[in-house]
């Protein structure tokens, strides 16, 4: 890992603004946030993968990996952040470094040729340029590349050195971060600027959740400038610097890019979610109150106040019917657990029951949270093995399982009902309307048909076939041997 | 013969390869009581773990040794006897398959060597079967990882011939990795029939068919079994499918003495003519009626879907031996491949593959070949073709790995007569679904156009009247 790396990762480990760090003594500091692998044992993407992630919704741009084929070639067009218009960051583009490259020491000219074609081909504003496990191990300088890319070629060039071995996809939402405020933020002005510019961090418009949320920013007149990053551009990112809010959605992913822009900029920052309806309404509220703290109209408060007041009422309206249903229904929270405290909330608003949530990604403040949500800490779990969890559900623990991908088989192969609340899902759950469609998904897993049918043992197995036949069918009987 | 092309980019758009080392992995999954193990970094096992699961929609085992920084650096033997040791104690395999990533090959260790001296002194590991490959992700593709996976099993699992093995009505079978769980079924019921016992090697029919069992298991559960597989010498033939299996089963030739027939597609009249002809001569039985009156359904199938072949004019993109099955399949029904792409050159038959040229490329180059050859009917690759697909304006067939956007892609058949039944009306089936009804437009040709000049004369001439 070159030096400038590692300074890098460093910095992000000493960051003030994570409260999982302040809570540390100096020396565990030092040490940084990234537990040691377990070989054999370990799950989940790296620090590339979660660069890319952070990044990709920008869609204006090409989004280059530099490595062997594995990084990109197995991941592209894998999640649904969506975009209502650009489709140049679908395309999955990789150097596909050979053997002759690595042996001969050519990536770094390889990587030049690339640039310089897929900049001929597409013409984008940008194009963002990934660091692999490979290059970097033979010490491709993806930083110098770039820089004389973009002096060459008139097109910025912005390297994101996140290579997977430095650490885990969280560390690799840090490092996205760092590369938009050496490289992006603050490098252009936007074409007009108010004082109800707000940008949002951490929101990946997955599945379309800016857009669930979009409506109410604007019937306050509040302009959501850049998103980052989710149906983003890269002007609205390079300019983002002139907004006068930050919001930080994804607990502490993006923190270092909030925490700097204050400095930077002077833009204050809050921690929001837009999961669960009192969290939605708080989200607004704290936007609202920051925005006239900074110069906006005082009216807006109660702007802001009106629309909580009815669209909170329209959400529950449109929940009540299923309240009656889901009441009481168990429900076994298994998310990385980021965030599970909003959904916990989210939850019990329907009148369910959290059975058990996972904490393992969760910070000390978003433990508390959750005990203070769930009363004690004892549903508070770091994991459950699979054939743990397996035997749970199928004695009947819970009713339902909400999860990312990981965990789906073993929900379905125990035959109970799974809903899907990670990152590669397909429905929306964000703001008010996400929540309906998130009670609304719940009441369709937990009363469709199916579940009845897949537990019913056959017939032959209960020993009970002759309850399945009509009355008096007759059966082959031995014929008796004569003599 | 096909003209060869590598594409010129420095950068591939829209890869159409799955990695090496995933397609190692797909082969250790057919194995009973088995992990798979990336040497390297988490992030790659993430990603084809992911990937895994999109296509078959089923929980994976597959595990990584997790080599971060300082392993990268300073090596990491101790990763990998680290992983060894944790998954035994887990998950208690009876399989464990490694396959090498870029970040170990780059590094370039002897991690054979190393594999060797931590079986030898870690007793906890003696009833574990560990296999290595050695699968770099910048050589290959899908295909080379897997047969280099294959190959790694037969070299430590399979007994060599002696004088004391009892031969028997065995037949061994080598699929290739485009051959789905129902592909294998359908072998093995067809190898059975003839009074054969298939032992196939590796066995996603067990699997990774997609059931629901009574308890939960960290490996996999069926596939082909360690007994079985040590066993190989004892057969009287072993019928390997695809190019890119013939060295596994010249391999298996060699050590077992056993003939090796390479089939290098099984979807088609012509090629399981032959495969029947074989199972008839090596059992010496006569083909059984069920076949014969599957073929005839075949026959069948041909007549009534070459209506919908004949001119249609086809792209695909795939790994070499997928191509040339399928582009063979599509010519003989009377279809016309105007673009062929291959994933990797590494395959001895490219040329042979009935188009004009064949590129070695990505999925942006195929899209590109397309448009400069005028258009195309159908588009044939696996789901990462969706987009370019839309973005032509032609249906998409799926073959292939992955397929992430259709259900049942366990269950698709493609072999055997029934499977090349199946095939055709999938096909024009789609095509079916493209039929436009006639408009005037459509008959430009019906009557000669007089040229302009004619039309000037011939009103000058009117005028004179
Ligand atoms: S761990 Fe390294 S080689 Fe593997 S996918 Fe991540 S960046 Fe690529």
């Amino acid at each position: 890992m070159s030096d400038a790396l590692k300074a890098k990762v460093a910095e992000l480990f000493n960051e003030p603004g994570c409260d999982k760090n302040l809570a540390k003594g100096e020396k565990e500091r030092k040490k940084g946030c990234s537990k040691p692998l377990t070989p054999g044992a370990a799950a989940g993407g790296c620090a590339f993968d979660g660069a890319k992630i952070a990044l990709q919704p920008i869609t204006d741009v090409v989004h280059l990996v530099h490595g062997p084929l594995a990084c990109e070639g197995n991941g592209w067009d894998n999640r649904h952040a969506a975009s209502s218009g650009p489709q140049l960051y679908r395309l999955g583009v990789t150097t596909d470094l050979s053997q002759m490259d690595i042996v001969m020491g050519t990536g770094e000219k390889r990587l030049y040729k690339a640039i310089r074609e897929v900049i001929s081909r597409y013409a984008p504003p940008a194009v963002f340029v990934y660091a692999t496990c490979v290059p970097a191990l033979i010490g491709d300088d993806i930083v110098a590349v770039c820089a004389h890319a973009t002096s060459r070629l008139g097109t910025p060039c912005i390297p994101v050195n996140a290579p997977g071995f430095v650490g885990s996809k969280n560390l690799g939402n840090k490092l996205a971060g760092e590369a938009l405020l050496d490289h992006v933020i603050g490098t252009m002005e936007p074409e007009t600027s108010t004082v109800f510019d707000i940008n949002i961090l951490g929101e990946y418009n997955l599945s379309g959740e800016l857009w669930q949320v979009r409506p109410l920013f604007d019937a306050l007149g509040i302009r959501v400038h850049a998103c980052m990053t989710g149906d983003a551009r890269y002007r609205e990112v390079a300019s983002a610097h002139r907004s006068r809010v930050n919001m930080m959605v994804c607990s502490t992913a993006l923190i270092n890019i909030a925490r700097k822009m204050e400095e930077r900029w002077g833009i204050p920052y809050f921690e929001g979610s837009f999961y669960g309806i009192g969290d939605t309404s708080a989200a607004l509220r704290s936007v609202a109150r920051l925005l006239v703290a900074r110069g906006a109209p005082a009216d807006l408060i109660e702007r802001t106040e009106a629309l909580v007041t009815a669209e909170e009422a329209r959400a529950w309206a449109r929940i009540a019917p299923y309240r009656q249903r889901l009441t009481g229904k168990r429900v076994l929270l298994y998310t990385g657990g980021v965030k599970s405290w909003s959904i916990v909330s989210a939850l019990q608003e329907v009148g369910m029951v959290v059975v058990g949530t996972s904490v393992r990604k969760s910070t000390e403040n978003d433990k508390q949270k959750i005990k203070d949500l769930m009363g004690g800490d004892a549903h508070m779990v770091d994991s459950i093995p699979p054939r743990e969890m397996y035997a749970q559900l199928r004695r009947g623990d819970a009713d339902i399982l909400l999860s990312g991908g990981r965990t789906q088989f073993v929900a379905l192969k125990a035959r109970v009902p799974w809903l899907d609340i990670n990152q590669e899902r397909h429905q929306a759950y964000a703001g008010y309307d996400g929540m309906v469609t998130l009670v609304r998904e719940l009441d369709r897993a937990l009363s469709n048909p199916v579940w009845a049918d897949v537990r019913r043992p056959a017939p032959w197995e209960q020993g009970d076939t002759e309850d399945w036949l009509d009355d008096n069918v007759p059966r082959l009987v031995p014929v008796a041997r004569e003599g | 013969m096909a003209e060869i092309i590598k594409s010129r980019k420095a950068v591939s758009v829209n890869p159409l390869k799955s990695s090496t080392p995933l397609g190692a992995a797909l082969a250790y999954l057919g194995m009973e009581g088995a992990v798979p193990l990336f040497h390297g970094s988490q992030g790659c096992t993430s990603f084809a773990l992911v990937l895994s699961v999109r296509h078959y929609k089923e929980a994976i085992p597959l595990q990584t040794t997790a080599m971060d920084e300082v392993a990268t650096i300073l090596g990491a033997a101790a990763n990998m006897e680290e992983a060894l040791l944790n998954l035994q104690r887990r998950m208690a395999p009876r399989f464990i398959g490694i396959a090498s990533t870029a970040l170990v090959e780059t590094r370039g260790e002897d991690y054979a060597g190393d594999l060797k001296l931590i079986l030898a002194r870690q007793a906890a590991l003696a009833d574990t079967t560990v296999v290595f490959a050695s699968t770099p992700d910048y050589t290959g593709a899908l295909e080379d990882g897997w047969a280099a996976a294959v190959s790694a099993i037969i070299e430590s699992v399979v007994a060599p011939w002696s004088p004391a093995m009892t031969s028997f009505q065995q037949v061994n079978v080598l699929p290739g990795v485009g051959q789905t769980p129902a592909d294998i079924e359908i072998l093995r019921d067809l190898i059975e029939s003839f009074g054969l016992y298939p032992v196939v090697l590796p066995d996603l029919s067990g699997s990774l068919d997609g059931h629901i069992s009574e308890e939960w298991c960290p490996t996999t559960q069926g596939g082909a079994r360690l007994e079985e597989v040590s066993q190989m010498a004892r057969a009287v033939h072993t019928i390997a499918i695809g190019e890119h299996m013939r060295r596994p089963a010249d391999l298996l030739g060699s050590l077992t003495g056993v003939p090796v027939t390479v089939f290098p597609t099984l979807t088609g009249l012509g090629a399981n003519d032959r495969l029947l002809s074989l199972l008839s001569h090596l059992s010496g039985k006569a083909v059984p009626a069920r076949y014969r009156r599957q073929r005839s359904q075949l026959l069948d199938a041909m007549l009534d879907g070459h209506f919908h072949f004949g001119g249609k004019r086809i792209a695909i993109a795939a790994d070499p031996d997928m191509l040339f099955s399928l582009s063979r399949f599509f010519n003989a029904m009377g279809a016309e491949i105007v673009v062929a792409v291959a994933s990797t050159a590494n395959a001895p038959h490219l040329d042979s593959i009935p188009a004009r040229r064949v590129i070695i490329g990505d999925l942006a180059d195929m899209e590109d070949a397309v448009r400069a050859a005028g258009g195309a009917d159908l588009l044939v690759t696996h789901s990462h073709g969706r987009q370019s697909a839309e973005r032509l304006g032609i249906p998409l067939l799926r073959v292939g790995f992955p397929i992430f956007d259709r259900l049942g892609t366990a269950h698709m058949q493609t072999i055997g007569y029934r499977g090349t039944r199946d095939l055709i009306f999938r096909v024009a089936n789609l095509f079916m679904g493209q039929m436009h009804d006639h408009a005037p437009g459509d008959f430009a040709t019906a009557w000669p156009v007089p040229s302009s000049e004619e039309i000037v004369h011939d009103s000058a001439s009117f005028a004179d009247h």
